[in-house]
């Protein structure tokens, strides 16, 4: 007799539960509220990553195509894997004096773990990440950048 | 007919990564289980010894991604401990939320693929609609969604984002209605319930012998939770139970991991409202050495118990690394675990063991 | 008013008056095979179509959304994508039962077809042992996957479709005791005098607690024999490749997949002809305004509404539930579906000899 309770207990218990799961899975279906997905390449316009997000790293220039780099390379000292390689010139200023300045800053960006270490290494907030997340390109030479733009110099007052 | 030899190869959907298996089967019963291993290895450790001491730990993001935060906050204890750096309650606090919050995220996509291997493949888009909004909240602060590096020797690079507070407590109220919908759907299931009792059953003993930690150990009996028996940062002040069970089978190791997340959210729900003021970074010499020695700490990952080992020279980048994986010695009990049972039994111990093969080859 | 009835009644009157008898017939008969064919094809796509929706849905997504207005082209392309494809014949097989395997399966989904009724008076084929038919026809399948399992030479198809045939063969039994329960209601084989005797009511509603018991059992068998999840152990993704037809690629993989879908149409149909009625409207015992209203709904719509809603109900359970591991199966079968079949079949036949339903 406990053997036909058990039974009958158990077909009772596995069906109940059965379908309470599926009642679950048929609020979703009728529900189409719930549903996360995002329709990518058309809402780029409504995207809006948030402002630490670590995209690529950029040398932000001001309206008069200046830059806060001196030059010093301790980013390139602080990159853990050779992405930044930083080409210094000398240059002479007003006095007469030499003194260094950056020539080019080579940032290789299929080689960039995004670690964010060159940033943090930064004297003169110079670099800072942009918000970009979409590199692909079909030519890997694409992926050589180089940061400051032709013509830029350094800023009036950064050491 | 005789034994059948069958590779389950590295390509495949429900292995987690790239595993190799050689199953010998006899009929529909496993009578050895060889796992063969090294398809993503990337010599970390010895990519390691040519890194200083401030670059060598986004490296360990890659390694165990899903506790990528955990495996940060060892490499930055290790340091601290070297360098016997003191990090501010701030960061301390910081630190700890975030550790439970990966945890949490960890946990989420661990149920999630543990039902799409037992056939639900429902759960696992639902996991990810819950681990989404941490990974959001990590975007916020950290930057990043998986490999965050936001910990240095002495404590976080960034201050968290003052909208960190509210978008925790948020996600926690979320997730807390979501829970009982796991319950529904997976948990109670006879057809889950069937799957997993009985199934892949190790005992206490065979558990300490291999070496096994984490959730692993701790559904057959053993006491084993390092932020209980050496605590780091702020665990020593946070109330919160080791989840334990004694069955040692799938269906315990499942309970034990839901129990921990239920512990995790305590341990989130003390932190969050009292984060003191002060720095957020310890300030540190420019360069870092770590004096000649051998130093090692230990931390609890998703996984099971994370070991860091450093060999130095003086100099500043380490003579030699070397990280203890919870789920190498995880991986070693399956063989034990599987013999006798069937070959569907097999894909259900591999989701309950909840391995990451990048985190045993490295 | 356009009906299928009066289509076919049409195209009778039109052939028997320009043609001779016998070419009347063959033409009727080349007709229903290219509507059969091109009813085939329709439903594959619109199956498939449904079943990504479905299963979209339930997964808190979008699904196909981008091939065709709101995804409707996306089976086309993926037909055309399996078209295009090499089929590849592995080294040792069997050419010939290699190739034959599919069309065998095919071929029992086919003949099944014949006496379901579509819409009021508008059966192919309305023999007089009507169910018993439809069960010995059932049975052609398994044929065809053993075949397809043999002839692959290789080891995993054959250990799965070993375990599909064991399977198949297992729950034909559940099947075939759920359809005669509803036979000793109505007291005959024949399937428009099934439907007939549903005029005051669907059995479903009129044979209370046993006909309620034979659905879940049927439902459950039938979502088993065609090898559908919750019990798809046999070619299930996640374990040892794909089970019968991993060997099998392109045009012969098309229709393997094609008969797995339409097989799911059959026996949805056959559920909804033998116990929600077939064709016939919801009617209520005697109200008469109560039915004339629903009368006016054309039967071949009713028809169709409840196979689609047996069939979502299959797709419920697929996307809701997980694997049974292949012993689990055998053991629900045998231990528990069989002897509630078997005892439930005793509490039909006294209901029926007693008058006990409505």
């Amino acid at each position: 007799m406990s053997f036909l309770r058990n039974y009958i207990s158990t077909v009772y218990n596995s069906v109940r539960s059965l379908l309470i799961g599926m009642r679950r899975t048929g609020y979703y279906f009728t529900h189409h509220k719930e549903i996360i997905t995002q329709n990518y390449p058309e809402n780029r316009d409504q995207l809006n990553l948030p402002e630490r997000f670590k995209g690529e790293v950029v040398m932000p220039h001001n309206d008069n195509n200046e830059h806060r780099c001196t030059g010093c390379t301790a980013c390139e000292l602080a990159c853990p894997n050779g992405t930044i390689k930083i080409i210094t010139k000398f240059d002479i200023s007003p006095e007469g004096k030499k003194k260094k300045a950056i020539d080019t800053f080579i940032y290789h960006l299929e080689l960039c773990t995004m670690c964010n270490l060159c940033i943090q290494a930064c004297p003169t907030d110079a670099i800072k990440m942009a918000q970009t997340f979409e590199h692909s390109v079909y030519d890997r030479s694409e992926f050589i950048k180089t940061l400051n733009k032709p013509d830029s110099k350094l800023m009036e007052g950064v050491e | 007919m005789g034994d059948l030899i069958i590779n389950v190869g590295p390509q495949h959907p429900s292995t987690h990564g790239v595993l190799h298996l050689v199953i010998t089967l006899n009929g529909e019963t496993v009578k050895k289980v060889e796992p063969h291993l090294g398809y993503i290895h990337r010599s970390i450790e010895k990519m390691c010894e040519s890194l200083t001491y401030r670059q060598f730990i986004y490296v360990t993001s890659r390694m165990d991604y899903l506790s990528s935060h955990i495996n940060n906050h060892a490499c930055a204890l290790i340091v601290e401990k070297g360098l016997q750096i003191e990090v501010p309650q701030r960061a301390q606090y910081i630190r700890v939320l975030l550790d439970e919050l990966t945890r949490i995220a960890s946990h989420q996509l661990w149920w999630g693929a543990m039902a799409m291997d037992v056939g639900a493949i429902t759960p696992f888009f639902h996991a990810f609609r819950e681990r989404e909004v941490i990974n959001d909240i990590m975007e916020q602060t950290c930057g990043a969604r998986l490999t965050m590096n936001f910990m240095v020797p002495g404590g976080c690079m960034y201050d968290i984002h003052p909208d960190f507070v509210k978008s925790v407590k948020d996600f926690m109220a979320f997730f807390r209605s979501k829970l009982s919908e796991y319950d529904e759907m997976v948990t109670n299931n006879p057809i889950f319930q069937a799957r997993m009792k009985d199934v892949g059953v190790i005992s206490k003993e065979n558990a300490i012998s291999y070496g096994c930690s984490g959730p692993v150990a701790r559904a057959a009996g053993v006491v084993c939770d390092v932020r209980k028996l050496s605590p780091y940062d702020v665990y020593s002040q946070v109330n919160f139970e080791e989840a334990l069970e004694t069955e040692g089978d799938c269906f315990a190791r499942y309970k034990v991991r839901m129990k921990e997340m239920n512990e995790s959210m305590r341990i989130i729900d003390q932190l969050i409202d009292n984060i003191p003021e002060g720095d957020f970074q310890a300030k540190t010499k420019a360069v870092l050495k770590l004096p000649k020695g051998d130093y090692y700490t230990n931390v609890e990952t998703a996984r099971g118990d994370f070991g860091v080992y450093i060999v130095s020279e003086g100099a500043t980048t380490p003579y030699r690394i070397k990280f203890r994986s919870p789920g190498f010695c995880n991986l070693s009990a399956l063989d034990h675990m599987t013999r006798g049972s069937k070959i569907g039994d097999l894909v259900a111990i591999m989701g309950s063991l909840d391995l990451v093969i990048p985190d045993i080859d490295r | 008013m356009i009906s299928v009835e009066n289509i076919s009644k049409g195209i009778h009157r039109t052939l028997s008056d320009h043609l001779s008898p016998m070419f009347t017939t063959l033409t009727e008969l080349t007709i229903v095979g290219i509507f059969v064919l091109t009813l085939f094809a329709v439903l594959g796509l619109v199956l498939v179509f449904m079943e990504r929706k479905v299963s979209a849905y339930m997964q808190i997504r979008l699904g196909p959304n981008r091939v065709g207005y709101k995804g409707l082209a996306q089976t086309l392309a993926d037909t055309i994508k399996l078209v295009v494809k090499e089929g590849l014949t592995p080294n040792g097989a069997d050419k010939f039962l290699f190739n034959l395997a599919p069309f065998i399966v095919m071929f029992g989904a086919m003949l099944l077809m014949a006496p379901i009724p579509f819409a009021r008076n508008s059966q192919i084929w309305d023999l007089n042992i009507g169910v018993l038919y439809i069960t010995a026809v059932s049975s052609i399948s398994v044929i065809g996957i053993l075949m397809a399992g043999w002839s692959s030479n290789n080891k995993y198809s054959l250990l799965g479709a070993m375990r599909s045939g064991a399977q198949i063969v297992s729950y034909e039994l559940s099947a075939g005791l759920a359809i005669i329960s509803i036979v000793v209601l109505t007291g005959s084989l024949k399937i428009s005098e099934i439907i007939a005797s549903q005029e005051t009511g669907w059995w479903l509603f009129r044979g209370h607690i046993p006909a309620l018991i034979s659905f879940v059992i049927f439902i459950i068998a039938v979502t088993a024999e065609t090898n559908r999840a919750p019990f798809d152990m046999a070619e299930a993704e996640s374990e040892l490749t794909a089970g019968f037809h991993t060997e099998y690629s392109g045009m012969r993989f098309a229709l393997f997949f094609l008969a797995e879908y339409v097989n799911i149409f059959i026996v949805c149909a056959i559920g909804a002809t033998l116990f929600l009625g077939g064709w016939m409207p919801f009617h209520i015992g005697n109200w008469a305004g109560f039915n004339h209203l629903m009368d006016f709904i054309p039967s071949s719509i009713w028809f169709f509404g409840k196979t689609f809603f047996l069939i979502f109900v299959i797709m419920w359970f697929r996307w809701t539930f997980p694997r049974l591991r292949i012993d689990q199966l055998l053991n629900l079968e045998w231990k528990y579906l069989l002897p509630i079949g078997m005892f439930n079949l005793l509490l039909m036949t006294i209901i029926a000899i007693m008058g006990w339903y409505f």
